[in-house]
């Protein structure tokens, strides 16, 4: 009875305050948006390369669609070279030694230059080998037509001597003999298979795809960790502030001077807000399936499953944190300090890359867990038992902040 | 009911270093409104906050209804006024009423009574479907009482009720919490204003968080042999400050 009271209040203040409502549902379909055309165009990257004094075999397979290659007449300090011409690599050639200078203001860049060298050197390489083998081919061509040759005379030769052998045999009615030759001469006649050049494997490729298809794009891989990270950031957001609200005006104590318990408040908030998560998820979802068409692999229940625990989390966060604030401007201090650097665990980066001490940081982050379990479910159709640690996870740290919360609110009210 | 509404026995409270209540005896019988009057900063707050069970005592002890403070559930027997106006301002007064009496645990059909006569009781039956955002200040503060009256309290705790109050509704809410009185409920009113003490049946003075005076109106101002309370009150604060420097 007071629980749904604190929760009908709750909705009321949230439908009243429009601003905050379209900040919740319309602020994430805005940036999905933006990250959709930002992710979805295939832009190519094209690094500049300058060159001087190179041979035109090596630019010529040097050249990509990723390598602008741009010939300098004049000649100066590779430095000097890249500065002026605002290069991303200025390549010189001293014999048959290439040297490369890379401008390494964009590591992108500079490793499409460097595999643009790679792949030219390879390929220059197989060229010659090619080439070599053309020649020696031709040469082996000839000595297996002329030793054909030898051997074509060498049958006749036989063959004639045994037709003769054959006929005297046949004049001295020797039978058993005409038999046998006729046999050795078959045997002569028969042509020769000649031995086949064995002939190098052709190999191509079919690609085949486990999760998702070859027109996967980073849009794809970003969204269930964007879908997580959205309703993590406003419900911490709003909840933080509006808690904080309930404490600066006074009417936290207020309440705290009617018989409710400290439980039926933080639950009342935790119901309330989080009807707005599961919305704003069903919102951002639906979305993203209907008008980008990103294929869901997994169940959708599961998304929101994750998404509502994501959401719990995040709201006894902010009402923890916001104890922590005494204006609204403080609560937003805690920004960059305690939701940002959540992004970074959140799989864009791949964790088990990091380095160990990295690691051990992302376990502490809710989205961590949260973000996995989102991706594993949209793009690999993981099950509710695969994902079940990371749920129950993230269970921990809710009970672990709503306990705390109800504790700390005993500073406002003795029982 | 023979038992007292409020019972404090000497009552002791500091924050760090401070000081704030020193050993405060109170009593208040069912049926009187109990003044308790003091600069800002005397202590009367937090003497409220204590009896409210939102502070607990450093020393002595608190009991209301006979039941040792705090207590969680005692508290839907006392109706409560913050000094400050605790009110959600994206809600209308009668949002506001209803969401405290729903916390109250006030039944639907009595709630609905309830609003009616305490919208009626400080004038605000006319503006209770606005936003409290459009209120002026005093129809904050009237709000605020009808919240605090909102269960029908034995017991009423008002901190600073008619501060913003213009003086026709002031005679208009004192005369119904004399009205209250004679059902038999108690008030305990904090004020600054003295003509709002001369009508309390039992007055304490504090300053300093030390009960300077306790006694009825008449009975302070013969004692201190002056015609107001206000200077009894200066009569006495400077006494206070006379035995201190004795020390």
């Amino acid at each position: 009875m007071r629980t749904m009271a604190i929760i009908k209040r709750v909705l009321t203040q949230m439908i009243r305050d429009k601003r905050t409502l379209a900040l919740m549902f319309l602020a994430p379909l805005l940036i999905m948006t933006l990250m959709y055309f930002l992710f979805q165009s295939n832009t190519t990257q094209v690094a500049s390369l300058g060159t001087h004094n190179v041979d035109q075999q090596v630019l010529k397979n040097i050249r990509t669609r990723h390598v602008k290659v741009e010939k300098y007449a004049t000649a100066a300090p590779a430095k000097t070279m890249i500065k002026r011409h605002d290069l991303d690599g200025y390549l010189t050639q001293k014999g048959s030694t290439l040297t490369v200078t890379y401008a390494n203001s964009n590591p992108t860049n500079t490793s499409l230059i460097k595999a643009a060298l790679q792949s030219g050197l390879v390929k220059l390489k197989m060229k010659s080998l090619v080439a070599v083998t053309k020649t020696q081919k031709r040469a082996l061509t000839r000595q297996q037509a002329a030793l054909a040759k030898v051997t074509q005379q060498r049958v006749q030769e036989k063959t004639a001597r045994l037709k003769t052998a054959i006929a005297q045999a046949k004049a001295s009615g020797d039978t058993a003999t005409v038999t046998r030759l006729q046999q050795r001469l078959r045997q002569v006649t028969q042509p020769a298979t000649p031995a086949k050049a064995q002939q190098p494997t052709k190999y191509t490729t079919t690609a085949d795809y486990v999760y998702g298809d070859n027109n996967a794009t980073f849009f794809e891989n970003f969204l269930p960790v964007f879908l997580g990270f959205f309703v993590f950031f406003f419900v911490f957001l709003i909840s933080g502030i509006s808690l904080l609200n309930e404490r600066t005006t006074g009417t936290l104590s207020r309440l705290l001077a009617t018989p409710i318990r400290r439980g039926e408040i933080i639950c009342g908030y935790l119901v309330g807000y989080g009807i707005f998560a599961v919305i704003q998820t069903v919102i951002t979802v639906l979305f993203s399936t209907l008008v980008f068409h990103i294929q869901l692999v997994g169940s959708i229940w599961l998304v929101f499953l994750i998404n509502l625990l994501l959401a719990l989390v995040a709201l006894t966060l902010g009402i923890f944190i916001s104890t922590f604030a005494n204006s609204e401007f403080q609560m937003i201090q805690f920004i960059p300090l305690i939701v940002v650097p959540q992004i970074f665990f959140a799989g864009l980066i791949p964790v088990a890359g990091m380095a160990p001490w990295l690691q051990v940081v992302a376990h502490v982050m809710p989205l961590y867990y949260g973000a996995n379990a989102l991706t594993d479910v949209m793009t690999k159709g993981a099950s509710l038992s695969e994902i079940s640690i990371n749920l129950l996870i993230l269970v921990g740290f809710m009970v672990a902040l709503t306990i705390l919360n109800i504790v700390g609110m005993k500073r406002y009210r003795k029982v | 009911m023979s038992q007292n509404y409020v019972e404090a026995r000497q009552v002791s409270k500091r924050f760090g270093q401070h000081q704030v209540l020193n050993q405060i005896d109170l009593t208040l019988p069912a049926g009187m409104i109990y003044g308790l009057i003091g600069p800002s900063g005397a202590g009367k707050t937090t003497l409220i906050k204590n009896i409210l069970g939102m502070e607990a005592v450093d020393g002595g002890t608190v009991q209301v209804m006979g039941v040792t403070m705090p207590n969680r559930p005692v508290m839907a027997k006392i109706g409560y006024m913050a000094q400050s106006d605790a009110l959600y301002e994206t809600l209308t007064g009668r949002e506001n009423l209803t969401f405290f009496g729903q916390l109250m645990s006030v039944p639907k059909a009595k709630l609905q009574q309830m609003i009616a006569y305490t919208a009626r009781l400080v004038n605000l039956t006319t503006q209770l479907d606005q936003r409290v955002s459009g209120y002026s200040g005093g129809m904050k503060r009237r709000l605020s009482l009808a919240i605090a009256l909102i269960q029908d309290p034995p017991l009423l705790v008002l901190d600073e009720p008619t501060v913003g109050i213009d003086p026709e509704l002031r005679q208009q809410i004192w005369a119904e919490l004399n009205k209250l009185k004679a059902t038999g409920k108690s008030m305990l009113v904090t004020t600054h204003v003295m003509d709002e003490a001369e009508r309390c049946d039992y007055l304490m003075l504090i300053r300093h968080g030390v009960a300077l005076a306790q006694g009825t109106p008449t009975e302070l101002k013969r004692r201190y042999q002056v015609e107001t309370i206000e200077q009894v009150f200066l009569k006495a604060g400077r006494l206070q400050d006379a035995n201190n420097g004795n020390y």
